[in-house]
């Protein structure tokens, strides 16, 4: 078993961490303040190439691994998890499974808007009463003539009022249940298309959350993306490799925050000493170090199984379970060991501990991923 | 037309500095970075590039790991590189690297409508010198501390910026520019050159590579051609704040001129 990187998944941790340390960290705090969008970021990010960047050449990408693209975002979301949690849905959420189950024509399409278009992707499956169970969904599609009309709404869509190009999951035989669902790819220009509510979030301030709705809603027959009725395996599919960017979204957070509460108990005199020289905290940044230390390999495995072309189901759960648990517990650890400033704006700790808690609840709850492990490992 | 750019390796000034016993830096064991004018001097090169679809070659002098800085370099856009390595050449001061930069650049070939860059100076000497030295070797016009460039054809215009103020010549290429921060920013590896720069050309010139040119001779490079000698190495102590008057009045005038009295300035 070899634990190195390669040359080129040392470079994109390289170019990513000196963006994000030079054009993402200076911004972090007013971005989350401000609840502004971080669209120059994000623009230099489509120059980069790190919008789209598991998009074959052939399709305008860079073609690059799992394993990248899980780096990419664990360095971005070091210092801000809202610029981690845009990209990882436009590349996992959006560019993933037009790739994956995409024909040809939709590929060169929406893939080269996706990349060298810079238009910004998105995944709309959660509705008001379908949540974690995404069958009871009542937004619906009905073929008519050479189109689908969609009618119903979309809530919690990460890159809602920024994105120009959604795929999206609708019923098109409801009394099918999951079989009954298809997907679709919904450009934001289509006549019927809306953005609903902008949401107001305790953390991710900087990811554009929103409601979008359709109504009667014209998507080209063309658009359909896999067949008709098969949209929910596309859905779990995609969802399997997003928990992935998820878990390393829940690591860099991590990472971020164990690297502050290292600084301030280093430089915090209390007692005649540094913090950092009381046995209690030495035990605790350990055992941070120890769930980050797992949370990287589970992570990284997940992505490698994932390139392979191995099923990664289990992997990515059990990754995206353990990462987004220790980011929680080891944000709010970090909040402690800075006290009182700790709970202040002015350090980012107490940011970061807002920004964590969602990685426990979306692209699967940790009560869903310990459902697929359960279900998983006994063969259900 | 192509741009030739040499750039150094540098010791990362946030790490610690370890110095040989001969009172030069050991590199090897040192985190380095790329020098950050050079890193103008290259991004100024591939904005011509994205402009004129010129070629962009990027040059070094170091030990065998400097490869690692030139395929960052093919990353964030050049096409090739030289890695000019060799015993012979350690230990080589400005001078003996103007020689052998300069013989590796003849080597490329400076053809009628190339440019030669290079950053005005490298953070680690400070000197500024190995620029304007290549440029007498090479026997090229040199235009130095550029901060704004525009070439037209053969035409070289750039504001330099000095001290007092910003002068704009102009030149003919072939010619050598050397790059201050002021120029550019910048860009990133972009992914898409990460996973290219591996398949992108790199050649190594070691000194059989070189020892034909005239500038290259084993008493003129290295750290026996060298004719600067180190002595010794110190970080300098360092210095208070300085002390600020405000006011353009007869009292403030007699404060500063007691000052200097007391100083034995005046």
């Amino acid at each position: 078993m070899d634990f190195k990187l390669t040359r080129e998944q040392e470079l994109v941790r390289k170019t990513v961490r000196d963006f994000t340390e030079n054009e993402v960290k200076p911004i972090a705090a007013e971005t989350d303040l401000t609840c502004e969008y971080p669209r120059e970021n994000i623009e230099k990010l489509f120059d980069m190439g790190v919008m789209g960047m598991i998009v074959p050449t052939q399709y305008g990408g860079a073609g690059a691994d799992d394993l990248c693209g899980s780096i990419a975002i664990e360095e971005l979301s070091k210092q801000c998890a809202s610029t981690g949690d845009i990209v990882a849905t436009h590349n996992g959420l959006c560019c993933g499974p037009i790739l994956q189950h995409g024909t040809e024509e939709q590929k060169q399409k929406y893939l080269r808007m996706l990349t060298e278009g810079h238009k910004v992707g998105a995944f709309a499956l959660t509705e008001p009463d379908a949540g974690s169970d995404a069958s009871k969904g009542k937004c619906t599609a009905v073929l008519d003539g050479d189109h689908y009309v969609l009618n119903g709404s979309k809530i919690f869509i990460t890159n809602g009022y920024v994105a120009e190009v959604f795929v999206v999951f609708a019923m098109t035989n409801p009394a099918l249940g999951t079989k009954g669902i298809s997907a679709f790819i919904v450009e934001s220009s289509f006549p019927g298309f809306s953005v609903g509510k902008h949401e107001k979030k305790m953390g991710l301030h900087g990811s554009p959350t929103a409601e979008i709705v359709f109504t009667d809603c014209i998507v080209p027959k063309e658009n359909l993306l896999g067949k008709e009725g098969r949209g929910f395996p596309i859905a779990m599919q995609t969802l399997d490799g997003g928990r992935i960017g998820i878990a390393a979204q829940a690591l860099g957070i991590a990472e971020g925050a164990m690297k502050e509460a290292m600084d301030f108990t280093s430089s915090r005199v209390q007692f005649g000493r540094p913090i950092s020289k009381f046995q209690n905290t030495q035990f605790v940044l350990a055992d941070m170090h120890v769930a980050i230390e797992a949370a990287r390999l589970l992570t990284y495995k997940a992505a490698i199984q994932k390139t392979a072309g191995e099923r990664f189901t289990l992997d990515a759960a059990t990754a995206k379970l353990f990462a987004s648990e220790a980011a929680m517990k080891i944000t709010t650890q970090a909040v402690q060991m800075c006290g009182g400033y700790g709970y202040t704006q002015d350090y980012p700790v107490e940011r970061m501990m807002r920004d964590a808690k969602i990685t426990e609840i979306y692209e699967g709850t940790s009560e869903i991923q310990r459902v697929v492990i359960s279900g998983n490992i006994l063969g259900k | 037309m192509k741009v030739i750019v040499c750039v150094k390796q540098v010791p990362d000034t946030s790490g610690k500095v370890a110095v040989n016993p001969d009172g030069t830096l050991n590199r090897a064991s040192m985190a380095t970075i790329i020098n950050p004018d050079d890193k103008n001097a290259v991004e100024a090169a591939l904005a011509l590039k994205d402009s004129t679809g010129c070629k962009v070659v990027v040059v070094t002098m170091g030990p065998p790991p400097a490869e690692g800085m030139l395929r960052e370099l093919l990353a964030m856009g050049a096409d090739e590189a030289v890695l000019v390595s060799g015993r012979e050449f350690g230990g080589s001061d400005t001078f003996a690297t103007s020689q052998i930069l300069a013989a590796a650049v003849k080597k490329i070939g400076v053809g009628n409508d190339d440019i030669v860059m290079c950053g005005r100076q490298a953070i680690d000497g400070d000197t500024a010198q190995v620029g304007p030295q290549m440029a007498e070797k090479l026997g090229i016009p040199q235009i130095t501390y550029v901060a704004d460039l525009k070439v037209e054809g053969t035409k070289v215009t750039c504001k330099r910026m000095l001290e007092d103020g910003y002068m704009t010549i102009e030149t003919q290429t072939p010619c050598l520019l050397t790059a201050i921060k002021e120029l550019n920013t910048p860009r990133y590896m972009s992914i898409r050159g990460i996973f290219e720069c591996y398949s992108k050309p790199l050649s190594v010139f070691d000194f059989n590579a070189l020892k034909d040119d005239p500038l290259i001779d084993l008493d003129t490079i290295g750290l026996k051609g060298s004719p600067t000698n180190i002595y010794a190495s110190f970080t300098p102590p360092q210095k208070g704040a300085g002390t600020m008057l405000e006011g353009a009045d007869k009292g403030t005038c007699e404060k500063l001129t007691s000052i200097l009295l007391e100083k034995h300035i005046i």
